[in-house]
């Protein structure tokens, strides 16, 4: 019996090696290096590789563009996760009752969720353009939506909410679908009005699926790169220049990989200071039940 | 459940049209004529046109950036489902020693941001001379979607009924025979739509592939549609026809996993 035990572990590490090594070279070790690069003064051109300690951190904390980018980065996750997070779970609300075009409704929201990023951002560049965009053709206005330093971040937002929304839509949905009509019938018996039957049973029911969503947004959004460097670049004056923007940046355009390092290992913590939260809120959500 | 009016179908209906407006306005955009682009009203085309696309097809980077990102999607999906399925298995049939751990710990690199991971894979791309070539693009994509292909293999895997394996283990099935006769061809639609979501994500990938290719010879679509050239105006016409060609595949995934992905999503929700 122990001979075949020894064999299980054994098969069991051959059939998972390949993988964890892999994700140990390319995942796990990356992830543990940037924090060794962030400690760095690397500048490839120049063939400079020299430890700076903490150099780079100490400069961050009195970098007004840094700061900046954390203001940006703040008011595009928050405000686009609630408005994400409100219109999903409004339209999953209202394709439950809906009775004609659910099925075309469901693969309009699949298909702006599955384009490329760089697709949407260039379609809604092209909404915005100041001569010929219809953005401005339809209101009758003539606004430099994404050069005006007041209207670029709202006019990312737009774009992003309009890419993401469908996620928490189909999440919702999904699990709408799977509250019996019976518990619903019950409620009416019970005369329950409209706003009643969806504060005591809807939203409870769709509470952990809701808290999912935004985990996966807010991590997201704090991710997100590719829809603001191709819209904006960061612009106009730095005025959508989130985080990862500022990263990039400093990483590949000036070349500096121990700053850029710096920064990328910001959005690390920040990204792991959210789960972190998310799993105490579910621990004390458990330990209630 | 209370019947609502109809009027509120219709009104739903309605936001769901302007929903739609972006997407409608990039293919309408790809089949005008050039000098209709820029003059709104009228919305509508006096006639359609195809000249967009012969341009993007004759004189663009779009064809080359098109099988580049066919190659690098497809290599990139056979890596991570030969790498993942695998260590599915094991984790779903098998005692792996300390498998909580690595399940927290693949759990957890899902999180992981690119921004901060895309420094240290630059070096090491760079010290293995790959810049510039598919295989920097399927590794490092190949590396990114594996913990997804891992965990959703793992949890179809283990609704594998045990009976199955050991009645082949009796008939003198080794693992690898288990793995190969029973337990792929039982979760072989999940792993189809595992390989998709795969092949999106790399079709789609920005960051890395902008990082590591330099030239025509790996460029994919978003980074040939991000660097999109204008000489002296932005040929939104060209671009707009660019982005309805970079968009089929995902559209076409998306029409073959529909189904999938709303019980997906609902079985994930429910265990979530």
């Amino acid at each position: 019996m122990i001979g075949r035990r020894a064999e299980e572990r054994r098969a069991a590490i051959a059939f998972v090696a390949p993988a964890v090594l892999v994700l140990a070279t390319l995942t796990a070790g990356p992830a543990l290096w940037v924090f060794w690069l962030s400690l760095r003064e690397r500048l490839p051109v120049f063939g400079i590789d020299r430890f700076a300690g903490l150099a780079h951190y100490a400069f961050l904390a009195t970098d007004t563009r840094f700061w900046s980018a954390i203001r940006v980065t703040a008011v595009f996750t928050l405000t686009s996760v609630t408005l994400e997070l409100l219109l999903g779970l409004g339209l999953a609300l209202a394709l439950r009752g809906q009775r004609v075009g659910r099925r075309s409704a469901i693969s309009l929201l699949l298909l702006a969720w599955a384009l490329p990023g760089v697709v949407t951002a260039r379609v809604f560049e092209w909404l915005y353009y100041p001569t010929g965009g219809l953005v401005n053709a339809v209101l009758g206005v003539e606004l430099n939506w994404l050069g005006a330093p007041s209207l670029a971040l709202p006019a990312l937002i737009l774009a992003d909410v309009w890419r993401t929304m469908p996620f928490v839509a189909l999440f919702c949905y999904a699990r709408l679908l799977t509250i019996p009509s019976v518990v619903y019938e019950a409620a009416a018996v019970d005369g329950a009005s409209r706003l009643e039957t969806f504060r005591f049973i809807t939203l409870p029911l769709l509470a952990p699926v809701l808290l999912v969503t935004l985990l996966f947004r807010t991590l997201d959004a704090l991710r997100a790169f590719d829809l603001m460097f191709v819209l904006t670049g960061g612009g106009p004056a730095g005025m959508t220049e989130t985080l990862t923007v500022y990263a990039y940046r400093s990483l590949f355009q000036t070349l500096r990989l121990g700053f850029g390092s710096a920064i990328g290992v910001v959005v690390f913590a920040l990204v792991m200071l959210v789960a972190a939260a998310y799993l105490r809120v579910l621990r004390r959500q458990e330990a209630a039940a | 459940m209370r019947r609502r009016p109809l009027v509120a179908d219709v009104a739903v209906l309605a936001l769901l049209l302007v929903y739609a407006v972006p997407f409608v306005w990039q293919v309408l955009t790809s089949f005008k004529p050039e000098g209709e682009l820029l003059r709104v009203p009228p919305f509508w085309p006096s006639h359609l046109t195809l000249a967009h696309y012969e341009v993007v097809f004759t004189q663009s980077t779009m064809p080359r950036a098109l099988a580049n990102s066919f190659g690098v999607g497809l290599l990139t999906t056979l890596l991570a489902c030969a790498l993942g399925v695998p260590a599915a298995y094991a984790m779903a049939t098998l005692r792996v020693p300390a498998s909580g751990a690595l399940m927290l710990g693949i759990v957890a690199s899902t999180a992981f941001p690119q921004i901060a991971t895309v420094s240290p894979l630059y070096l090491v791309m760079r010290a293995l001379g790959l810049r510039d070539t598919w295989a920097a693009l399927v590794l490092a994509d190949a590396s990114f979607a594996l913990p997804f292909v891992i965990w959703l293999m793992t949890r179809f895997m283990r609704e594998v009924p045990r009976e199955l394996a050991e009645a082949a283990a009796l008939d003198g099935a080794g693992r690898w025979r288990t793995l190969l006769s029973i337990h792929l061809p039982l979760t072989a639609p999940g792993l189809a739509s595992v390989a998709l979501l795969t092949f999106l994500y790399a079709w789609n990938e920005f960051l890395f592939a902008f990082t590591f290719t330099a030239t025509e010879a790996s460029r994919t679509v978003p980074v040939a549609l991000a660097l999109f050239p204008g000489v002296f105006e932005v040929p939104w016409g060209d671009i707009a026809a660019a982005s309805i060609l970079a968009s089929v595949p995902p559209v076409l995934i998306v029409v073959a996993l529909q189904r999938w992905l709303v019980r997906g999503l609902l079985a994930g929700a429910l265990t979530e």
